[in-house]
């Protein structure tokens, strides 16, 4: 059913010669199940293996061999189903697709055509702009999602003349979540496969490592007049980024419009996105057009799933993004746009409430936001590789919070963590960062600064702005270590104010 | 028995020769298709049968899927896989060049 | 020193176990007969050397009080069971030279149980066609010879024609439309198909995946029992095994019969049935009625559509399950100008005639615009054959049929209608479409002096009953003709 009721908004539209134009955008996300073995034999998923090792008599389509369900994908299917807030469909079955390729070894996939094992559902997705802004929500609906069999890899460049064949992935299990085409912008498509990525990795259905390729996706791309009749669409083949994947949709909208208004047509065909050039290609002749001859598949018998099995799963589903977020929002009264951020997968929310926990919840999304990610991403890293642990960072707030450093002498405690120099208390430690609150030495100090601007002290009286410039030059005379409220009560009682 | 209605044409049978890589020579494609359309106007007597409401059946046995563990317990026998292969190369199948 | 090859199964375990003689003078026999009966065709590989080796491991074992119910027993495997080390062709030249690194989980479970394999047994090539003439390994001549050359029926013509000729104790075969039975018949042999699900599928070349099933073809019907108490039993590696005991089946050979309900369907009474089939399917109702059985008419109304539907879901499956064929991996690689011209060779080469055209018929009804014409519609027809046999079970236990519509017929007979070949199906089809046991019985001979079957369809998973019948009917039939050995010079 093609649901292309939405308009985009104006400021989605695209300017070309003849008006304004609007892009209408359906994706197919195949998400790797992270499971150990393949989908229907016991060789090994893991990646990065020797060629062909990790490949069994079934994989290799060896006269005789059968599938046998791997229990696992199934449950990953309806967890990720349920994760989408879509139908489980108790009854469904695994049907051959029909066509010849040397990375398919068996003469056909085993999909799910006429029977998924997840229907329709739907997800909410906030687009991001450009410059970070939070755009309206969009509803995305979701089509299905079945289970299929991946194929192995074909390598070309190993030989002038012939192609060199590893079934390594050959077999392994992956949920093809089809959505409605309800996108209407490139900020759209990728909101919503970062959006898919979230529920994934939330729910440890898939990794969503889209470098590694365990999460890609086909993007179908067509253009109309704003709210007119719908135009030809092509899908544009296993993009796996979610930069490439806006840059993809950019270029095949601007081709698609710059056809029409030169007055071509647009052939339906499947594309492909050369990330180097930023632009799509045509990928296969029309000549071969496909015929898949669907059938169940006669070696697999159909699946009956129990409602009370589905039920139970749901029970045990863990906390989604979009719960987290609300919950964030309402018990650790973050911002919406912090709360975002901080949920925008498990690893991150799971790292925030552990700093939070028992501290200023608002402190603890500064430093984690701001300083702990802003570090990384100088650097380079994900929050799994971080050098400041959830722990770390939580101690560092509670030396400021009982008055052992002040916030800037944090930062700098900070800076030293992520060097590796150790946690907190050893770095206050060894560089004797430890706050002054002993009032005869901070008085010592005070006295000294008078003393050396005699001047100002004397104009401070009229000019209390005068304060902060000595509230600094104490602070420099004791390398910052000394306690601002002292230092600022004994000037007050100094200087007359 | 066999009813010769026209059932598969020439036009046919080159379009099911390329779904199932097969060729046939020009010469036969009118006999294959003589062929084909006898034993299809042959099983056209199932038209006959009143299968309203009748649900296909899709396997022999009316029993739901069995399912396996989710355990690494296969793999790891390349020389196996490539024993019988017409060409190989440093643990890879090697193939006529697939891309155009 | 007696010919052991005139021995049935159960005699020459038997004496192998009263210590006659061991399991390697047993296979040193059946070699020499094998040997001086390759005009016959019926072997495409034989493994002579390894079977004498296996059968002084299981004199070893014999001695140690290791005893597999065919311990030491030579047989013959149809050459769709793959062998680990041992070329496995399916009768094709698609898979010429192709040599398994794995062994059939039915092999693997008569291995386990003393099996010495003396070779591959030709068949009909990827087990399509009824008169063994599809191989590319040449026809195997059926022993029952008169002026000319006949065929031993197929896909198991092989087995067949080994088990008659007393080249093997028994054979391994399988049946995706009676390609136990027809051959069985057309050879004076027992063949049975079990219930679909009973033989693992796993390891054997699938010609149509919800259809074929593995069974034996023996002397008789004690033999053919304990050989499928060898080759069955579950297998988690196949989906659709079934995971239910395997009954001691030989104990269920000469049971009485008395007062069981055996069904006579009217509609296998066909028009053009030769007489000597109708008074070979006469004689068995009076068989039955003396052992104390009782006859009741029944109907199964949709037999005539049994094979027009079969001939929709076998090729079906069969042009998906053929499509690994494409000499990438293993097998006939015939290099083109490009990868789709590479494909198109080898399968042109690889492929005969016959599984070219059921690749074609399958490809065709399973595409676009006719699945639902074909395909679907056959698979209603389907479920409305399966309907009839569980209406049939209300009134009877068994059903008794002949096995097939003729007698065995002319090597290079000019078959012009492919449909014409179909028909040798007629009567056992039904069964592989409901998934259910039948076995073929030689219960006498035609004016010719050529064997007919009668054949046994049971209840899903009920081949004790079909053994109790099966058995009831050998012993009144008496059928002890055997071919004369003119391929002996």
């Amino acid at each position: 059913m093609f649901t292309a009721e939405r308009v985009a908004d104006e400021k989605d539209w695209i300017k070309g010669e003849t008006g304004d134009w609007e892009v209408i955008i359906g994706l197919e996300v195949h998400a790797q199940v992270s499971s150990n073995s393949k989908l229907f034999s016991g060789s090994s998923t893991k990646y990065g293996a020797e060629p062909n090792s990790q490949v069994s008599l079934v994989d290799a389509g060896m006269p005789g061999m059968l599938p046998v369900v791997n229990e696992y994908c199934i449950e990953q299917a309806i967890k990720t189903g349920l994760g989408l807030n879509a139908k489980i469909n108790l009854y469904s079955r695994f049907d051959r697709k029909n066509y010849f390729y040397v990375d398919l070894p068996q003469g056909y996939q085993i999909s799910q055509f006429e029977h998924p094992i997840v229907g329709e559902g739907n997800i909410e997705v906030l687009p991001i702009d450009s410059d970070g802004n939070t755009m309206d929500l969009v509803t995305v609906g979701i089509e299905r999602l079945h289970l299929e069999q991946d194929a192995g890899k074909s390598v070309h460049d190993l030989s002038p003349d012939e192609t060199y064949v590893d079934l390594n992935r050959c077999g392994v299990a992956l949920m093809e979540i089809v959505s409605k085409p309800d996108m209407r912008s490139p900020e759209e498509a990728s909101a919503y496969v970062d959006k898919l990525r979230g529920i994934v990795r939330a729910l440890g259905t898939c990794d969503g490592d889209m470098e590694k390729g365990n999460l890609r996706a086909d993007v179908n791309v067509s253009v109309r007049k704003p709210g007119g009749e719908l135009g030809t669409r092509c899908e544009i083949k296993n993009v796996n980024s979610m930069r490439f994947i806006r840059q993809a949709i950019n270029y095949e909208a601007r081709r698609h419009i710059e056809i029409i208004e030169a007055g071509g047509s647009i052939d339906q065909e499947t594309r492909l996105f050369d990330s180097i050039k930023g632009e799509t290609r045509t990928m296969r002749s029309k000549e071969d057009a496909h015929d898949y001859r669907y059938f169940p598949d006669p070696d697999l018998l159909p699946l009956n799933i129990e409602q009370s099995y589905v039920d139970d799963l749901k029970a045990k589903l863990p906390e989604l993004p979009d719960a987290i977020k609300n919950r964030f929002m309402s018990d650790y009264n973050l911002s919406e746009y912090d709360a975002r951020i901080l949920t925008a997968d498990k690893i991150k929310s799971d790292f925030y409430e552990l700093v939070a926990n028992g501290r200023d919840a608002k402190i603890a999304a500064n430093w984690t936001m701001g300083d702990l990610f802003g570090a990384l991403n100088k650097s380079g890293l994900e929050l799994n590789e971080t050098p400041v642990s959830a722990k770390m960072l939580g101690e560092l707030i509670d030396r400021i919070s009982d008055n052992t450093i002040s916030g800037k002498i944090a930062k700098s405690v900070f800076e030293r963590m992520f060097n590796g120099e150790g946690n907190a208390d050893e770095i206050i430690e060894a560089q004797g960062l430890k706050q002054v609150t002993d009032v005869g030495a901070i008085t010592a100090i005070v006295d000294e600064v008078i003393a050396n601007n005699n001047e100002q002290a004397q104009k401070a009286v009229e000019n209390p702005k005068l304060l902060g410039f000595f509230v600094g030059q104490v602070m420099k005379a004791s390398q910052g270590k000394a306690n601002p409220q002292v230092v600022n009560q004994l000037l007050r009682e100094k200087l007359g104010l | 028995m066999s009813n010769q209605k026209n059932v598969v044409n020439v036009e046919d049978v080159k379009k099911i020769a390329r779904l199932s890589r097969l060729h046939v020579e020009d010469t036969e494609l009118q006999s294959l298709a003589d062929d084909l359309s006898g034993i299809l106007g042959w099983i056209e007597q199932l038209n006959e049968v009143d299968v309203d409401k009748v649900k296909p059946m899709t396997s022999a046995v009316a029993m739901k899927s069995p399912m396996r563990k989710d355990i690494v317990s296969d793999g790891g026998k390349r020389d196996q896989i490539l024993k019988n292969a017409p060409k190989e190369d440093d643990g890879f199948f090697v193939v006529p060049r697939s891309v155009e | 020193m007696t010919d052991l090859t005139k021995y049935t199964l159960d005699e020459a375990l038997g004496g192998m176990n009263k210590g006659d003689f061991t399991s390697v003078e047993l296979t040193q026999a059946h070699i020499s007969a094998c040997e001086s009966a390759t005009e016959l065709n019926a072997f495409v590989t034989t493994s002579f050397e390894q079977a004498l080796e296996a059968a002084k491991n299981s004199d070893l074992r014999r001695a140690k009080g290791e005893i597999g119910i065919i311990e030491g027993a030579p047989l013959g495997v149809k050459d769709l069971f793959c062998t680990d080390g041992v070329k496995t062709t399916a009768g094709s030249n698609i898979l010429d030279q192709f040599e398994p690194t794995y062994e059939s989980a039915v092999t693997a479970n008569m291995n386990a149980q003393g099996m010495v394999m003396l070779g591959k047994l030709n068949l009909d090539e990827f087990a399509m066609g009824s008169s063994n003439e599809t191989s590319a390994y040449g026809p195997v001549i059926n022993p029952w010879r008169k002026e000319e050359n006949l065929v031993p029926g197929g896909s198991s013509g092989g087995s067949a024609a080994a088990v008659a000729a007393d080249l093997c104790l028994g054979a391994t075969a399988t049946d995706t439309g009676g390609s136990i039975r027809q051959p069985a018949s057309f050879t004076g042999t027992v063949g049975i198909k079990p219930t679909y699900g009973r033989c693992s599928r796993w390891g054997t070349v699938a010609f149509a995946s919800s259809l074929d099933q593995a069974g034996p073809i023996a002397k008789t019907v004690k033999d053919a029992a304990i050989l499928l108490q060898s080759m069955a039993g579950y297998d988690e590696k196949d989906s659709t095994s079934l995971n239910v005991p395997v009954p001691d089946w030989k104990a269920s050979c000469g049971k009485s019969i008395k007062g069981q309900k055996i069904g006579i369907p009217k509609e296998y009474m066909i028009d053009g049935m030769p007489d000597d089939i109708k008074k070979l399917w006469d004689n068995g109702i009076e068989w039955l009625k003396d052992s104390g059985a009782e006859i009741v008419p029944i109907s199964l109304p949709h037999t005539k559509y049994a094979l027009p539907a079969y001939y929709v879901v076998a090729p079906a499956e069969a042009s998906s399950n053929l499509a690994r064929y494409d000499g990438m991996r293993y097998g006939l690689r015939t290099n083109g100008s490009d990868l789709n011209d590479t494909y198109a060779r080898t399968r042109t080469m690889g492929f005969g005639d016959e599984v070219k055209r059921r690749i074609m018929i399958g490809t065709y009804v399973l595409s676009a615009g006719y699945y639902d014409a074909y395909y679907l519609r056959a698979q209603k027809v389907r479920a409305r054959i399966v309907e009839d046999f569980e209406n049939a079970w209300y009134k009877c236990d068994t059903i008794l049929t002949p096995t097939a519509p003729s007698a065995p017929f002319a090597l290079g007979r000019k078959v012009v209608d492919p449909v014409e070949m179909y028909l040798n199906d007629i009567f056992t089809v039904t069964t592989n479409l409901a998934g259910l046991p039948g076995i073929s019985i030689p219960a006498g001979l035609n004016a010719d002096g050529l064997p007919l079957g009668l054949q046994i369809i049971g209840k899903a998973l009920d081949e004790d009953t079909v053994f109790a019948t099966a058995s009831a009917l050998e012993s009144a039939a008496d059928f002890n003709s055997k071919p004369a050995k003119w391929w002996i010079k």
